[in-house]
Parts: structure tokens; C-alpha cells; sequence
């Protein structure tokens, strides 16, 4: 039947269906043609590629991401460098840290100045300024904030025409079209008071908030333990009634879901914090504590209206997820309009900001930065920043590069690609980076980063002359040069001591040289030979790396929670380290739970640990090695266990004292302590690499500062320009893979015609 | 029928307490409440107080299966097993470890993960299917030789290589689509067109080898014969007789994986930026958030029962000679 077909058929009808193909051929054709057209129709003005949508290609906005999403939002729960990048925004602690100046320095924020601490003894007598710390008996701070500030727009604050709160006493069927803060149709502000910082103080000692700063604020403020120990009782008392009467059922967790508890913080006394008047506070602290000022600079001490507490407090808010840990309410240059940290968080200009001029003056060199250029310019500058959600380095960093982020950090793997390290260290921008007009901007960071050894290990633990040889011969072989330059392709110095460069007490050249490692060589330092480690060894007892009395060979514990691929070469070069010595290291991998079982009850040997700055003082350092701040027993941040009675006292000495050349004395004292005690192998301060597209301006990294997206300025018409010059779409590829896959299946299209006809 | 779809659920509910259970202890083997809320409290200034504080609030100071300081009943309801596991077979997830409604993030999130997962699964099925008949059709051929050998190719490459790869060629190089990135509306086209072409991509070489299989096997059996004997079509013997009968293993294997389209892909939404289930379980496992990687594993052992039933059911649809009993 099918050869009857064939021989059937004409000519002209087989030229009708070669044309029906042609005809094929061409519909193919336009589609493509359209596509094209589409192609370059968006690449005229828009970007293929361009994540953002197209209205905002001109827009006044600063583009970010962030790689974790922030836990808390409520500045008593904060304590995280991602949370602070949104809060610091938003939230105004009456003091704030200059942009530009080095060493950092504290200027007044909502607070009309910086206020001297009045000291008093046990008698009540007023002390004169900086008295000695046993002499102090009450530290009183009074706090005077400017006038006329006012909070963003709220539903929190809004009244109805008779004065009453509009959204204090919310049902469930008030809440039957919102579904965020944005659908309240009402919002209002009030002035910042006083009440506002007090009230803020009572937050962090609620122990339904879990503030991470409670111990360090209730070892200081007058009263502070025993009002959270009232509001714990009150709490568990609360509880107490609601589990009686659910009876079996009953589920804490699920029962203040539904019905929480808001405790009444006014209702009791909290003697060490007091309104004044309507704009002055006054914080009475325990002791002498300058550090204190400090930590006024933190969002913990940002004021809360009580009206927050109380519309965020609302049952059926929480159902809906608005809580006040979500959507902060500050007076700062920003107020939170998205918030969807499994996406973007979108912070906007704050209407009602009280207003800030850009700084005039900074840090020698400042100007020659053109960091100075907006000197005296009202702040803030961007009037809308978005962060995008950017779990992965290689698609962020793929995404500055287009133009999409305005500043980017350089991810390890990316390094090559970004700069170059000359043959004297020095690190410069890659052709391709300069290319792009991208900026260099490095920073020492704050922070430390350290190998400990237990000191209450029977091995590399212990203060006898011979523990303190082994210590010191493994800390000369330790070379954290190489560590820094393998690992971590140059961003670091190496540490001489636990404080960075940038805090007082930090000592350069060969005065802050540290003796047990390095030694002072033609203007530098050298670190000690490998012949004067094995010295050391031998004479702690362990001559060829072995002990002396049995002859076995010395074996150490490094406990790790560092696995993978990546761990293996770090773990390998530790090896090789201990190997220069002939110390066998045993490296120990554990999880994270473990590992922090094991460093509660001492029970690891060698480990890596860190720490960042809270704050720019010596004390924030050199407590991580004060005797009764140990971790084994007291679960404090002493991660060595190192307890050095003439180390202790020098702290508490030091601790309370004002900068000055005798503060200076007792540091440089308590480093060579502990140098030569060498409880830590002295690893490193890291340095941090930002790169800047040239649209981004003022760009400089205060490592310190919380608030500074105030200061950013962006020329939305530059990015644009090298957004659209840098992301052509390139079609021709596609074209040919098209072509490609058509031309190589023609032959099996053919054939299936042709088979297709034969069974015909 | 209706008898054997109710047994089919009935015989689940013992199943997802067995998963609980095992969820439960695998749980609290590697992480003690103390560790969780160490974690949680962060990394600096955590004391001993602050972490009894944290485990009441989150009723983590409970006794875990037997609460011997409680009378009667309470016995069983005061403790975190029951705190935290009874609520999952009505659907109340409860809260994560951050105080966030698990249920209402799982309803946020799981609508990324179908924009990626839908188009996946039916551009992939389609591909897959379409270049497996075509490839059952020239059999022998120097093209099914060659297609074979670039099944394997792309078999043996890992998935991370395609997401690395298709980022770097069609958002860097050729400047076609974003990244990464997600959005809601008609925006979500420009950010999940990559993702779905590489799930496709990836999924081509298995799917076409396995389809093969699946259509050989039909078309060396006795009704193809006949057919062909009647004088139809090669492309009619296959679509219309060989397709029709491959769909009973096809369905085996693809039904059961529908309802798991809800729950994503963990590495392709890390990657992509995509607010998905898969990421939203990867963080929970690294915060050890309990409450949410006990909700996703219920979720997920609920969905894969789903997804054999439906199988069951659709074997009867697609072949009527098989009847449940």
C-alpha cells in the first residue's frame, strides 16, 4: 500500500510539500528574527542579565547582599556584624563612632555630648575625675539627648482623633486584611524622651529576651540582677498559673505563641537607671567602669518606645509574624521597608531623621582620598538600600563584577583574579580590575585569631619554666608569615600579642616586637630559628621530640571542628609545623557541639579560637586572658584557662584606667607576661579587602562603626552607563549551537523521512 | 478501591511515628539542648544562665520521653517529644528555633521550589521522553551510539559543575539572564529559565537512558510485531502503541516524585538565590533548628507516601487489568 502511495504521487505535489517546508523553514526563521529583536530591544537600555527591574536602573540606590539571614532584629537580642548591618541603621544609641577618625573616637549621636562619669565613694563623697578604682563606689553617667528627635512613621504610634492608640487592643478580625506592617492604614511618631533609653536598659534585663549582653550590664548597673531576677519570678509565676489551668495540655512553647506574655517593666524599680527629666537620664554603675561609654555605642543601648512593646506584644500580630524581632522601630537615617531575609531586606530614608552633616574632618589623608569631599552635607546621602540574599561567592562575586552590587569583599577563590601581590607584599588591583575603574580600599580588622593551648592540660598546659619552653619553641614553629600567605593570600599580619594595630596598647617596630618568637634583625623582625626551638624543646624536657624520662616520642592533640577538603592542606601544613621540631601532631576532628563540650571541661588540648572587638579598648582583648574569666568553671571567654596572679591583678589594675603613658606601662607589662607564658601561639589580625566600583563614594571601612551607610553616596547615572557598557548580551553562541543542533539532526530526520516513506 | 487507598493511609500513620521517633533520637544524639541553645545564644558571652533561660522559653527543659516529676498524663505530655512532635499530624508545625511559624515559612517558601521543580519535571519528562522514542527509533544507529555515549557523559558529571557552568556561560559570558536571584510576578521568568535548563540538562542523561531501556523492552514484544505486521508506521508503532504501554514503568517512577517537588533542590536554590523549601532545610540543619528539620523530614516522608499511593492509583488508570484487592 505504501509503494502504491509513492508511485502515486507527482511531481507537483511533492514540490507543494518542499514548499509546506520552506514555508517551515521560515516560521523557524521569525521566530528567531523576534527573537533577536527582543534581544537587542533589551539590550538597548536594560540588560539582560539585570536582576533588578527596570525602573530602578536609574534610581538613588545602594545594592548590597548579605550571605546569612540575621537572627534578631531587636537590638537587646543583637549581638552579630550581619544584624548590626541593618540595625546600626535604624537604631540611635546616644553615642556613635567618628567615620573618619583614627584611633577611633567617640562623638555624641541622639546624646547632646559625651558625659565624664561622676565617681562617688562609700560615703557618698563625690571623687575627683579618674580616682582610683577602689576608691569607687558608685560611676554615675547623665545621659542628655537632644531635643526634637523623632521616631519613624509607626502604626505603633498612631491615635485616633481623641489621643487613643488605634492599634493597642488588635482582635483577630482587626487583623483580617494585614498581613504586614505596611497594610496598617494609619501609622504616627512621637519625640525620643529619655524614657525611651531607660526603658530599652529594662528590656535587656527581660528574660524572655534572652540579651546576650546581660551578665557584663548586670556585674555594672545598680539593681540591674536583682530587677531581672523580679521579672524571671514574675514570668515563671505567669507560667506557673497557665499551665494550671490548661491542665496535660498544656504547651508553653505554643500557649505564648497565642497569648503571650508582656511583662510590665515599669512596674518595678530599677534604681541604677533614672529619668532626670523629660530628656536626661542617669545610669549609676557599681564600679568604675570606663568601658561603659563604650558599649553605650552599641544598639543595645538604642532607646525603645514602650508603645513598641506593647503593639509588637499583640497576639494577633504574632500570628501574622510581625514582631518587633522583624520590624525594628528607630529613630536612625533608615527605617526597615522589606523584610525578607530569605530574598532582600529593603531599608528606606527615614522622614522623619532628624538630620547629620557628613564629617569635616578625618584621619591624616582623608582628604587626599576624597574622603572629605561631602564634608558638611546633610545625611543621609542614598534615600533606599537593598541587600540581596547571596549565599554563594561565585555568583556574588560574578555580580559586582557586572556592576549589580556596588562593593564586595574578594572571596579566596576569586583573590587572583582581583589583585596582585607585588614582590614586597603589596597588594594592588589586577589590570582587569582597574579596567572597571574598581577601588582598593584595605583594613586591619579589630580581631584575633589565635591557636590556644589548654593550660590545664598535663602536657602543654601549666606555668613551670619547661611548659613555658615547650610553648614558646612551638610558637616559633608555627610560621603564621607562611600561614598568612598560603591560606590566606596575604590578608593578615601576623600577631605579636592579643591586640590588633588600631587599639591602645598596640605597639609597632621593635618596641612592640614580641622576644620569645621573633628577633629584632636589621629594622625587622625575624622570627627565631628552628635550631633555637629545638633548643627550647630539649630544654623542656623533650630533646629530638622526644621525652626525656621515657623516651617516647612527644605526641600533641589538635582539636578541630575545620573538615573537608579545604581543612585537609590547612591541617597537613599544621603537621608540617610541629614536624620542624619533630612533635607529632595528632589532629583531632570533631563537631561544633563537641568541640564546644570539650573546651567547657578543658578536655582539648591545642585549638584555634578568635575573637572581634566589641569595642577599641585593651581590656576587650586582654580580658580573653584574665584568670576568673576562664572557660572551664566559669563558662567565660578565657578559652586557654590561663590564670596568671601578676597577669590578673595588672588587668584589674588597667582595666579602669583612662589612656595615658601609665596605662601604657601596665600593658606593655602584661604583654611580656603573657608572651613569655605563651599561652597562645600568637596567630594573627586579619586585614580586610573591600573593592569599590568607582560610582561608590565615600566608601571607607570604619571597623568599628555600626551606622555608616549614612555616609555612601552612589551616581546611579555612572552604574547605569557601565552596567549597559559592561553586560552586552552576546547572542551569536546561541545561533550557532541552534544551527549546530539542526544541522546535526537533519541526517536523522532524513532518515526517519525516508523510512517513514520506504514503509509507506 | 476506596478500601485500598484508606489501608494505604491508615498503614502510614505508624510509618511517619517511626520516622518521628527516628528523627527524634537522631536529633538528640548529636545535639544536646545545651549545644542547640549555645548555638543559638551565639558565639560570645554565652553563660550557664543565659542557656537554662533559652531551653525553658523553648520548652527545651523538659525531661525527653518520660517526665517522672509530673502526674498521670503529663508524664507523656511534659515532655519535649510530645511538646514537639504531637502537633506535626495535624499540621502544626510550631515555631523555629528563631520564633518564626514554621507552617506559615513552609507556605512562604514552597512556591520558589515549584517554580523551579514544575518546569523541571515537565520540560525534563517531555526532553527525555521525546529524545528516548526518537533514540529507540534509530536504534543501532550511529546517532543512538553517539547519544549513548553523551548520556554518560553528562551522567558522570556532577550537578554542581552545570550550576558553576550555566552561571558562568549564560549570566557571565553571554550576559543572557541573571545569575541568581528570585522575584514574584512575571519578573520570576528571567530567574528561573537557567535553573530549569540546567535541572534539564542534568536530568537528560539518566532520563533518556532510562526511557530507552524502557521503550526497547516494548518494542520487542509480540503486540509491536503485530502491529507493524498490520503495515502502520514506524513513528505510529512507537507513539501510538510502544508509548502507550511504557507508561506503566514511566509512571512508576515519575509519580512518585511529584509530591517531592514541593520540598526543592538544596543545592540549586543555594545557589541561584532561590528562596526555596531546599535551602530553608539546609539552614535549618546548619542552625540545628530542630523544630524545622523535624517538620521537613515529616513533610517529606508524608509527601514520598503521597507519591506511592498515587503511583498505585495511577497503575490502575493506565492498566486497567490491575485492580486493587
Amino acid at each position: 500500500m505504501g509503494v502504491k502511495n509513492i508511485k502515486n504521487k507527482k511531481p507537483g505535489i511533492v514540490n507543494e510539500k518542499q514548499l509546506n517546508i520552506k514555508g517551515g523553514k521560515g516560521y523557524l526563521k521569525q521566530i528567531l528574527f523576534i527573537f533577536l529583536v527582543f534581544l537587542i530591544g533589551c539590550s538597548i537600555d536594560h540588560p539582560l542579565n539585570n536582576p533588578y527591574s527596570l525602573d530602578e536602573s536609574e534610581q538613588n540606590i545602594l545594592y548590597s547582599s548579605f550571605s546569612e539571614r540575621p537572627k534578631h532584629l531587636d537590638p537587646a537580642r543583637s549581638y552579630s556584624s550581619n544584624e548590626y548591618a541593618f540595625i546600626g541603621q535604624i537604631y540611635e544609641p546616644p553615642f556613635q563612632y567618628h567615620y573618619l577618625k583614627l584611633p577611633y573616637e567617640l562623638i555624641p549621636l541622639t546624646a547632646v555630648e559625651i558625659p565624664a562619669p561622676i565617681y562617688y565613694d562609700k560615703e557618698g563623697n563625690r571623687l575627683p575625675p579618674n580616682p582610683p578604682e577602689e576608691q569607687v563606689a558608685r560611676a554615675i553617667y547623665e545621659i542628655k539627648i537632644r531635643q526634637g528627635i523623632r521616631y519613624q512613621e509607626h502604626p505603633a504610634f498612631a491615635k485616633d482623633s481623641e489621643g487613643r492608640y488605634l492599634y493597642h487592643n488588635l482582635t483577630d478580625r482587626d487583623m483580617e486584611s494585614i498581613y504586614e506592617l505596611k497594610d496598617f492604614e494609619q501609622t504616627g511618631s512621637r519625640e525620643l524622651v529619655a524614657k525611651d533609653y531607660i526603658y530599652q536598659i529594662k528590656r535587656m534585663a527581660n528574660p524572655q529576651l534572652h540579651s546576650p549582653v546581660f551578665p557584663i550590664i548586670a556585674s555594672y548597673i545598680l539593681g540591674f540582677a536583682e530587677y531581672s531576677g523580679t521579672l524571671n519570678q514574675q514570668l515563671k509565676k505567669i507560667r506557673a498559673e497557665r499551665k494550671a489551668l490548661a491542665g496535660a495540655i498544656y504547651n508553653q512553647e505554643l500557649e505564648e505563641q497565642q497569648n503571650p506574655i508582656v511583662l510590665d517593666l515599669d512596674a518595678y524599680p530599677l534604681p541604677g537607671v533614672e529619668e532626670i527629666d523629660r530628656y536626661t537620664y542617669r545610669i549609676t554603675l557599681k564600679a568604675k567602669y570606663p568601658q561603659f561609654i563604650y558599649w553605650m555605642a552599641m544598639p543595645f543601648f538604642a532607646p525603645m518606645p514602650w508603645e513598641a512593646e506593647v503593639f509588637y506584644g499583640q497576639g494577633p500580630l504574632l500570628k501574622r509574624q510581625i514582631s518587633l524581632d522583624w520590624y525594628p522601630i528607630g529613630t536612625g537615617p533608615y527605617r526597615l521597608a522589606v523584610n525578607n531575609p530569605n530574598k532582600e531586606i529593603i531599608l528606606v530614608r527615614n522622614e522623619n531623621f532628624h538630620g547629620e552633616s557628613y564629617p569635616s574632618g578625618g584621619f591624616t589623608g582623608a582628604k587626599r582620598l576624597g574622603l572629605l569631599r561631602d564634608a558638611g552635607k546633610p545625611l543621609p546621602f542614598i534615600p533606599r538600600a537593598v541587600f540581596k540574599l547571596e549565599k554563594e561567592d561565585i555568583p556574588y562575586w560574578n555580580k559586582f563584577l557586572q556592576g549589580y552590587y556596588d562593593t564586595s569583599g574578594i572571596p579566596s577563590d576569586s583573590f587572583d583574579q582581583a589583585i596582585n601581590i607585588g614582590p614586597k607584599g603589596d597588594a594592588d588591583l589586577t589590570e582587569k580590575m582597574k579596567t572597571k575603574n574598581i577601588r582598593l580600599s584595605t583594613s586591619i580588622r579589630p580581631s584575633t585569631y589565635y591557636m590556644g593551648f589548654n593550660m590545664l592540660d598535663d602536657v602543654v598546659g601549666g606555668y613551670s619554666k619547661e611548659k613555658k619552653k615547650l610553648r614558646q619553641a612551638i610558637s616559633i614553629v608555627i610560621d603564621y608569615e607562611e600561614y598568612i600567605q598560603i591560606f590566606l593570600n596575604g590578608r593578615g599580619i601576623p600577631a605579636l600579642s592579643p591586640l590588633p594595630p588600631g587599639i591602645f596598647g598596640y605597639q609597632e617596630e621593635e618596641e612592640g616586637i614580641n622576644p620569645f618568637v621573633y628577633n629584632w634583625m636589621k629594622n625587622r623582625q625575624v622570627r627565631k630559628s628552628i635550631a633555637e626551638a629545638k633548643q627550647l624543646l630539649k630544654e623542656a624536657g623533650y630533646p629530638g621530640g622526644k621525652d626525656a624520662k621515657t623516651g617516647k616520642p612527644l605526641l600533641l592533640y589538635f582539636d578541630t571542628t575545620a573538615s573537608g577538603p579545604d581543612a585537609k592542606s590547612l591541617l597537613d601544613w599544621l603537621r608540617k609545623q610541629f614536624k620542624k621540631i619533630d612533635i607529632q601532631l595528632v589532629v583531632r576532628p570533631t563537631d561544633y557541639n563537641r568541640f564546644q563540650d570539650k573546651m567547657l571541661k578543658g578536655n582539648a588540648q591545642i585549638f584555634q579560637w578568635g575573637w572581634n572587638a566589641d569595642y577599641p579598648d585593651p581590656e576587650n582583648f586582654l580580658f580573653l586572658l584574665y584568670g576568673p574569666n576562664k572557660k572551664v568553671g566559669n563558662n567565660g571567654e578565657n578559652a586557654a584557662n590561663y590564670e596568671n596572679h601578676v597577669f590578673d591583678a595588672l588587668f584589674e589594675k588597667m582595666a579602669n584606667m583612662e589612656n595615658g603613658p601609665d596605662r601604657l606601662k601596665i600593658i606593655k607589662e602584661m604583654l611580656r607576661i603573657i608572651q613569655e607564658d605563651a599561652p597562645w601561639v600568637w596567630g594573627f589580625h586579619p586585614i580586610s579587602y573591600g573593592l569599590y566600583h568607582s560610582w561608590y563614594q565615600n566608601a571607607y571601612p570604619n571597623m568599628i562603626a555600626n551606622n555608616t551607610l549614612k555616609y555612601k553616596r552612589v551616581d546611579p547615572v555612572q552604574r547605569k552607563k557601565s552596567r549597559r557598557e559592561w553586560n552586552q548580551p552576546v547572542v551569536w553562541p546561541l545561533i550557532l549551537v541552534f544551527s549546530l543542533v539542526i544541522i546535526s539532526a537533519a541526517p536523522a530526520a532524513v532518515r526517519v523521512y525516508r523510512r517513514e516513506r520506504t514503509e509507506q | 478501591m476506596h478500601t485500598y487507598i484508606i489501608r494505604r493511609i491508615l498503614y502510614a500513620i505508624p510509618i511517619l511515628i517511626g520516622i518521628n521517633i527516628i528523627t527524634f533520637i537522631l536529633f538528640f544524639v548529636i545535639n544536646t539542648p545545651d549545644q542547640m541553645a549555645r548555638l543559638h545564644l551565639g558565639m560570645k558571652r554565652v553563660t550557664p544562665e543565659a542557656i537554662e533561660k533559652w531551653k525553658e522559653d523553648h520548652n527545651y527543659h523538659l525531661p525527653i520521653f518520660w517526665n517522672g516529676s509530673e502526674s498521670g498524663i503529663k508524664k507523656i505530655t511534659q515532655t519535649i517529644f510530645y511538646q514537639k512532635s504531637a502537633g506535626l499530624f495535624i499540621f502544626r508545625f510550631g515555631k523555629s528555633d528563631e520564633g518564626r511559624d514554621i507552617a506559615h515559612e513552609i507556605t512562604q517558601r514552597m512556591w520558589p521550589s515549584l517554580a523551579i521543580a514544575i518546569p523541571t519535571f515537565i520540560i525534563g519528562l517531555m526532553v527525555n521522553i521525546t529524545v528516548s522514542l526518537f533514540i529507540a527509533f534509530v536504534r543501532g544507529s550511529y546517532l543512538d551510539m553517539v547519544t549513548m555515549i553523551w548520556c554518560v557523559i553528562i551522567m558522570s558529571i556532577s550537578g554542581l559543575f552545570y550550576i558553576i557552568g550555566g552561571q558562568f556561560l549564560f549570566g557571565k559570558i553571554l550576559n543572557l539572564v541573571p545569575i541568581s536571584g528570585y522575584d514574584s510576578g512575571i519578573s520570576v521568568f528571567k530567574f528561573v529559565v537557567l535553573p530549569v535548563l540546567i535541572g534539564v540538562i542534568g536530568g537528560i542523561g539518566s532520563g533518556v537512558r532510562w526511557y530507552r531501556t524502557i521503550f526497547l523492552e516494548e518494542i520487542g514484544k509480540d503486540y509491536i510485531r503485530t502491529a507493524r505486521a498490520k503495515g502502520l508506521t514506524e513513528t505510529r508503532v512507537l507513539f501510538k502503541h510502544a508509548l502507550k504501554n511504557a507508561l506503566i514503568p514511566i509512571l512508576t517512577g515519575v509519580v512518585v516524585v511529584i509530591p517531592q517537588l514541593f520540598m526543592g533542590s538544596l543545592v540549586m536554590e543555594a545557589f541561584f538565590g532561590i528562596p526555596g523549601l531546599g535551602s530553608y532545610t539546609i539552614d535549618a540543619i546548619r542552625s540545628q533548628d530542630f523544630g524545622i528539620v523535624r517538620a521537613m523530614v515529616f513533610l517529606g516522608a508524608m509527601l514520598y507516601i503521597i507519591g506511592l499511593i498515587l503511583t498505585d492509583i495511577c497503575y490502575s488508570w493506565v492498566d486497567p487489568r490491575i485492580r486493587f484487592e
